[in-house]
């Protein structure tokens, strides 16, 4: 008998909740952001689905700040493995001229990712999400359903969630409303990275300690990636570092690393003293910013 | 700042640590408490002291206490998520916290312990392998600790834990300790539940993660140590096996398979397995997965199994062994706990879900009520949110169901309001009923006369329903109870009138001109 670690029951929960969703969902729709929560969402759809294809397609939100290796990476493992990819950008936005130093984070963010996620799951006609988001991740999503649900505007009541017991899950909506489904809802960051290691799941290489082109300010690495406001004098210095987690350009900030392999990383994560979502700027625009985001339809 | 470790170990030893990481168990537990008893304060120490905690959510904490509680860290802000509780100083809903030390991975669903919020001690309860109730040394055990161990003995939890706080406050004195436990002992009784139970200062972390100085008349281990230690999983490898279909795999001609999660007991290929409700017979072929076929599947495991013989199939079918068969009726008595505003409504239709399997049901009596405070049974004509009573319930398909105390998953089932789709209840079951002495057994009939309803009941002691009769659907005649679809527009129509029909206790029999 095969030992049953915390990984495999986490693994078997997550296929459980797949497919739950394929059953009794109209419509789902995968969200895919690449990063390697997304990774793990597909390895974990792939084994739900098996022998059979992953039966919904992917939705990936498209900002236009992304990393060019996110967006190779995308184009690459979705090939590979045949899937149905769907990107939406708000082009409306971008072209207003959308950007987190104009427009401040949070109305970027509202424009590039709320509205354009709302829109995209509208235009789908999709009834039921799939997103890799975590309860250890930040306070409010430690509430979070696994099945969440969500209004005919998408947006969250945070007081009104529906209790869910044992693995039954309530997935019944009507028509216009919505389901967040989070499989990875027991995950820890920890967890994530084991589960990459012991499974040799593809992640973009941005993960991965090299020196790369950054400024330095104060404790932040910023990448230049995207044209970014620079302070007199600010100069790119060539910095050994790595992405913890991936978002859009200018908003997430690289760590101080040597870890240019998984056990490195596993082992840098022990002894770790900060948070993954500390290097998202968006976070922390005022107290409760993440609640506030989620009620309002982002993920 | 983020750093890597200063001291690197030799690579092999880090390969060794990682397999060990990789082969951790994972404990699902819960707790119930009120504020004062300290609960959130013994999550933030457990989740602190074992490092599950990072510098910067620390420091998000520090900053948000200032102006609430000068001075120390406060503990319970790490736990208490949305803001509105943390503007009201309650947690108000089940949040899920995680920690790991190198023994083990935990999964708390942490619950508030007020009166009202029964629901969520339920739910929390519900995924957990073990509860924490906590006990404040200063008062004894109060109503609700008493709620708090009930709700876990209901729910079927295999460990109960009871910690009894704030002992710096007692002066550590073990003849505090000892009377709450005697107390605690007394109120289980001869229930199967065997605690066990530990003094601990949640505040100043005395036998939480380390064992306490100030209390050295307790040997037993300290929290941390009995819950990195306490058997998990056992119970339910060794039940019958049970697999509720969750979906129907066919990719293409060569492969037909049964998609699901081991709900109890083992499976190899070459085992005989009944397929239900059809009844029929047929062994296991293969059990397949990504990963490549397995000689066994336990509990728990998430796989696909392909029969021998072409057998009809569809989601919501039971594959079982064939030792011991489960039941099946339409006719099931439960214990529901209504978790929601809107109370019970008796012959009201509900959609159930139970394991994979959902139909309609229609709630028909509720036998009594248990007062979670003493035990004790009362009779009632409503349910209320929170409330937890036994009831009668009928499902327009049977349901293939063990009994909750045998089988969490297949015992277990949640009822749908089909108008708002808000999870209603939470139901246990506990057998099946004889249909025979149920409410539906009472009839009433109806009919048009001068423009008006007239409702003339029969039978009244056992209360409501509509009338059973050779032939049903009469425009003018009595119902056959059969016939689902009248009864639900007679009631509609009652409801959307405003009219309640005479409850059991009152109703008498005679015509009732609405």
């Amino acid at each position: 008998m095969r030992p049953w670690s915390h990984l495999r029951s986490l693994e078997a929960e997550s296929i459980h909740i797949f497919r739950e969703v394929a059953a009794e969902c109209q419509r789902p729709v995968l969200l895919y952001s690449i990063g390697k929560d997304s990774s793990v969402l597909l390895r974990l759809a792939q084994k739900a689905f098996y022998p059979g294809p992953i039966p919904f397609p992917l939705l990936h939100i498209d900002t236009g700040y992304k990393f060019k290796e996110m967006i190779d990476f995308r184009d690459r493992y979705t090939a590979e493995l045949g899937l149905k990819l769907i990107v939406h950008k708000n082009q409306a936005a971008l072209d207003d001229g959308a950007n987190p130093f104009a427009w401040g984070t949070q109305r970027c963010c509202g424009a590039l990712k709320t509205t354009s996620l709302l829109d995209g799951l509208r235009e789908g006609g999709f009834d039921a999400a799939i997103g890799g988001a975590r309860r250890d991740e930040e306070r409010s999503r430690a509430k979070e359903r696994v099945f969440s649900f969500r209004d005919k505007r998408g947006q969250w009541d945070p007081r009104n969630q529906r209790p869910e017991l044992w693995n039954v899950f309530n997935t019944q909506v009507h028509p216009g409303e919505s389901l967040r489904v989070f499989p990875l809802s027991n995950w820890t960051e920890m967890d994530v990275w084991q589960y990459i290691h012991a499974e040799n799941i593809p992640i973009v290489p941005l993960y991965f300690a090299k020196p790369r082109p950054m400024l330095v300010r104060g404790d932040s690495l910023l990448p230049i990636e995207q044209p970014i406001p620079r302070l007199p004098g600010e100069e790119p210095k060539m910095v050994m570092c790595r992405m913890r987690s991936l978002g859009c350009s200018p908003c997430t900030g690289a760590i101080y690393s040597e870890a240019d392999t998984l056990p490195k990383i596993i082992e840098e994560l022990v002894g770790m003293r900060r948070s993954e979502r500390q290097n998202r700027v968006i976070d922390h625009d005022q107290d409760g910013s993440m609640e506030i985001k989620k009620q309002e339809g982002y993920f | 700042m983020a750093s890597t470790t200063s001291t690197l170990p030799e690579s092999d030893l880090f390969e060794s640590f990682l397999q060990a990481e990789k082969a951790k168990d994972l404990l699902r537990l819960s707790t119930a408490g009120s504020v004062d008893d300290g609960k959130s304060t013994l999550i933030g120490r457990l989740l602190y002291d074992s490092r599950g905690i990072y510098e910067d959510q620390l420091e998000a904490v520090t900053k948000a206490s200032v102006g609430r509680n000068a001075g120390a860290i406060d503990f319970s802000l790490l736990t208490d998520g949305l803001r509105a509780e943390r503007e009201q100083g309650i947690t108000i809903d089940v949040a899920y916290r995680y920690f790991a030390t190198p023994k083990r991975k935990f999964i708390i669903a942490d619950t508030p312990g007020h009166e009202q919020y029964t629901r969520n001690m339920v739910t929390g309860a519900s995924t957990a392998e073990l509860a924490i109730v906590l006990v404040d040394a200063r008062n004894g055990m109060l109503p609700q600790s008493r709620r708090h161990a009930y709700i876990a003995s209901l729910l079927g939890l295999p460990n109960l834990v009871v910690a009894v706080n704030k002992m710096d406050l007692v002066g550590y004195d073990q003849s505090v300790f000892d009377s709450i436990v005697r107390d605690f002992r007394q109120f289980l009784g001869e229930s199967r539940i065997e605690p066990y139970f530990v003094p601990i200062s949640a505040l100043a972390g005395d036998n939480v993660v380390s064992s306490s100085s100030n209390m050295p008349w307790f040997d037993g281990p300290n929290l941390l140590e009995y819950l990195e230690n306490v058997p998990v999983g056992g119970r339910t490898r060794h039940a019958p096996f049970r697999f509720p279909v969750q979906r129907v795999v066919r990719p293409n001609q060569d492969f037909r398979g049964y998609a699901g999660t081991v709900a109890s007991g083992e499976i190899q290929p070459g085992d005989p397995v009944i397929v239900l409700p059809s009844g029929r017979r047929t062994t296991v072929q293969s059990i397949t997965t990504f990963d490549g076929d397995l000689p066994r599947a336990a509990a728990s495991e998430a796989v696909t199994l392909s029969l021998a013989d072409e057998v009809d199939i569809i989601r919501g079918d039971v594959i079982i062994g064939v030792d011991e068969l489960p039941q099946q009726s339409h006719a099931i008595e439960a214990t529901l706990v209504w978790l929601n505003a809107a109370p019970a409504q008796l012959g009201a239709r509900y959609r159930i879900k139970s394991g994979t399997r959902q139909s309609t049901c229609t709630l028909n009596s509720i036998e009594y009520r248990i007062n979670i405070n003493t035990l004790a049974h009362e009779s009632t004509r409503a349910l209320e949110m929170n409330e937890i009573a036994v009831v009668h319930i009928e499902t327009a398909r049977p349901l293939v169901f063990d009994p909750y105390d045998t089988n969490r998953t297949t015992g277990s089932f949640i009822l749908i309001d089909p108008a708002t789709n808000a999870t209603v209840a939470a139901g246990l079951i506990r057998g099946s009923y004889d249909e025979g002495r149920s409410g539906h057994s009472a009839q009433f009939e109806w009919r048009i006369e001068d423009g008006s309803l007239v409702v003339s009941l029969r039978n009244s002691n056992a209360g409501f329903s509509v009338a059973s009769s050779e032939d049903s659907g009469a425009e003018n005649g009595p119902l056959a109870i059969e016939d689902i679809e009248a009864v639900d527009a007679l009631q509609h129509l009652l409801r959307r009138l405003r009219i309640s029909l005479p409850d059991r206790a009152d109703s008498e029999e005679g015509d009732y001109t609405i």
